[in-house]
């Protein structure tokens, strides 16, 4: 099974069967996806991951990066409807070469979503080191 | 019209093409259901893009701002920033917990049987919702193209031809046709709104002059211009703000629950390209939309409505009036290639949720009795869900395809998306408010609509007769905290031990992939 490996750097345990093509025949073990939690538990010892420090930090950056940012998406967001619904005189205000505010300001939110996108990005790559870390270290353990 | 048969022709014969060389390529569950996980960034993208820019997008949106001005321009809005939801919250840990379908991520901490069963419901009810949306359109789209056609033959013959091809293609040909028809799709719709600002000069201030002026007959029939650019055309008062919020929220929360977007990040090796796919989506998606402002706004003023004759035929029309019958049939044919693929892609999330989570894991216990039989029965139950949206799109043709695809968006947002969140980052929640959440989300999502002014109405059109009993079209705003509150109080009525101890597991798998599927060797 080792040679369905994708790469050496990757300590991911290998869960079940190396595919998931449709086990064959009656009583088989289902394949990797389809374990509930009590059947592939051995597999990992999560509670231990769970606990580690790394892990926690790891947790914690991704909260601080996502609870601000989509607190900020809905608000910014919402503010559209709102603002054309309950002052639709003040959003058809007129601007420099044609448009209305209403106009501008929904065009403007698809910029937010990209800058917000690619902020994200740039913070994905930071937990992806994190987490390599863990993984890392969880390798270590195993090792020795 | 000859020239629009053909070029219909070669597309189908196209995809056609796609599906039996992908049908040689599939063999096995994760290959027919989720390509083998082996679809790269770029390529999710544009399929996911491809997805999402259904009949509803580029049919319906033109057709609601040439009718409706600015206030079709917010179906747009909230159908990018929806995206951030997927990208922030959904995305990835979906991902990571490696699965097939929505269902698997729930049944991993709860009891897998009721949850499945009910996660199988709301999936097969969104993806009807949506599929008769985009057969309305192909109905309406044949019919317009081929005269002699009637509207019901039209939807029984595409119907008939989607079932047939998603049946043999699987996963892999719908991402491919998906991929081709996106690009496709961006290259029409580039062209077309060059066409629109050069019919303007390419002078902005000419264009929003035009929209400030556009051509309408009143209601006692005299000729008189409206400013489209105006809020509040389609959403009036006294609850067309309120409905608008509560479209905003459905659009939002929903794209994050809707099955067929969900199985396409099953298609790629893992989180980060899941995460990519998302921004690679958002990206193509966006100027796609911006353009439906050029496409809706220029059918406004260049063709004016009063000479669109199917409020969904918009962009085609438009296509006519300023590329010529070439153009036309050029545009005509990427519409019907699009409604393809989406359909392609709805059956097979439908089929495969039905086959995967209800037959097999419902019914058998998670054992396949026989061989290859979870894709034959996705196979079967493409079929029963193709043929179900052919009977609903006839007696639903003359309604606005993006306002239906809408409804599917308000169900998906208030009964599957606040499981999916609660699942995956709530510790205390069961396998009873999963059940009730999906219930009650799903019930009132439906209940709300059918008691709304879409249904209910005192004019003789109306599919009930009565004042409606809900005042507004767009359920969200009830619903949403309906499905979040039922789940919610279910779970704190009730005590599942297992579900709290097998959280931490789904918390480590969510955020570090540990124990993910992998792509299949080659």
């Amino acid at each position: 099974m080792a040679e369905h490996r994708n790469d050496d750097r990757d300590p991911t345990p290998e869960v079940g069967a190396a595919t998931d093509v449709a086990r064959l025949g009656r009583g088989a073990p289902p394949p990797a996806h389809e374990r509930t939690a009590t059947e592939d538990v051995d597999v990992v010892d999560w509670e231990h991951v769970a606990a580690m420090p790394e892990f926690h930090a790891l947790l914690a950056a991704k909260r601080r990066f996502i609870v601000p940012a989509t607190a900020f998406f809905v608000v910014y967001y919402f503010a559209l409807p709102v603002l054309v619904g309950y002052y639709p005189e003040v959003m058809d205000r007129r601007l420099p070469f044609g448009p209305n505010v209403a106009y501008v300001f929904a065009l403007s939110q698809f910029f937010m979503a990209w800058v917000l996108a690619g902020l994200y990005l740039r913070a994905a790559s930071r937990f992806d080191e994190q987490g390599r870390r863990i993984l890392e270290a969880l390798r270590r353990r195993r090792a020795a | 019209m000859t020239t629009a048969l053909w070029m219909f022709i070669a597309f189908v014969g196209v995809t056609l093409a796609i599906t039996w060389w992908s049908a040689r390529r599939t063999s096995g569950t994760s290959a027919y259901f989720a390509a083998g996980r082996r679809i790269t960034a770029w390529q999710n993208g544009l399929a996911v893009a491809g997805d999402y820019m259904s009949a509803a997008s580029f049919l319906g949106i033109a057709g609601m701002i040439a009718f409706n001005g600015y206030d079709g321009f917010m179906y747009s809005v909230g159908w990018l920033v929806a995206y951030l939801t997927v990208l922030l919250i959904v995305a990835e840990p979906l991902r990571n917990a490696g699965k097939y379908t929505m269902a698997d991520v729930l049944a991993y901490r709860l009891n897998p049987r009721p949850v499945r069963a009910m996660a199988a419901v709301s999936t097969l009810t969104v993806s009807t919702f949506y599929m008769i949306a985009q057969m309305v359109g192909a109905g309406a789209l044949v019919k317009l193209l081929l005269p002699g056609v009637s509207y019901e033959v039209a939807v029984v013959g595409v119907g008939v031809l989607m079932i047939v091809y998603v049946v043999f293609g699987g996963m892999l040909a719908t991402t491919w046709v998906q991929i081709v028809k996106a690009v496709l799709l961006m290259s029409g719709s580039t062209f077309l709104s060059v066409l629109v600002m050069r019919h303007f000069d390419f002078r902005a201030e000419l264009f929003f002059d035009a929209i400030r002026h556009v051509p309408v007959v009143d209601a006692s029939g005299a000729l008189t211009t409206r400013d489209f650019l105006r809020p509040g055309l389609l959403f009036k008062p006294p609850y067309g703000a309120l409905d608008q919020i509560s479209l905003g929220l459905a659009l939002i929360f929903g794209t994050a629950g809707l099955p067929h977007i969900l199985v396409r990040f099953y298609t790629v090796p893992d989180a980060r390209t899941a995460r990519l796919s998302v921004v690679w989506a958002m990206a193509i998606i966006g100027v796609f939309y911006i353009m439906t402002t050029f496409l809706g706004f220029g059918a406004a003023t260049i063709l004016t409505p009063a000479r669109i004759s199917v409020e969904n035929m918009s962009a085609p029309l438009l296509a006519r009036e300023l590329g010529g019958e070439v153009f036309f049939a050029f545009i005509s044919a990427v519409a019907f290639a699009t409604i393809l693929a989406v359909v392609a892609g709805l059956t097979i999330s439908a089929s495969t949720s039905f086959a995967h989570d209800f037959y097999t894991n419902v019914l058998h216990h998670g054992r396949e009795r026989r061989p290859g039989e979870e894709v034959r029965v996705a196979r079967i139950a493409a079929f029963v869900v193709g043929a179900v949206s052919i009977v609903l799109a006839i007696g639903l043709q003359r309604i606005n395809v993006a306002f239906l695809v809408g409804l599917a968006f308000a169900v998906a947002a208030s009964a599957n998306l606040p499981v999916m969140v609660l699942s995956l980052y709530w510790k205390r929640f069961n396998t009873a408010g999963a059940c009730s959440g999906l219930a009650a989300g799903l019930v009132a999502s439906i209940a709300l609509i059918a008691v709304s002014p879409s249904i209910m109405g005192t004019e003789p059109t109306a599919l009930i007769n009565g004042t409606p009993l809900f005042p507004l079209k767009n359920p969200g705003i009830v619903s949403i905290p309906i499905g979040f509150l039922a789940a919610v109080l279910a779970t704190l009525a009730t005590h599942e031990p297992s579900a709290e101890t097998r959280f931490a597991e789904l918390t480590v798998r969510a955020n570090t992939g540990l124990g993910a599927e992998k792509a299949t060797p080659h």
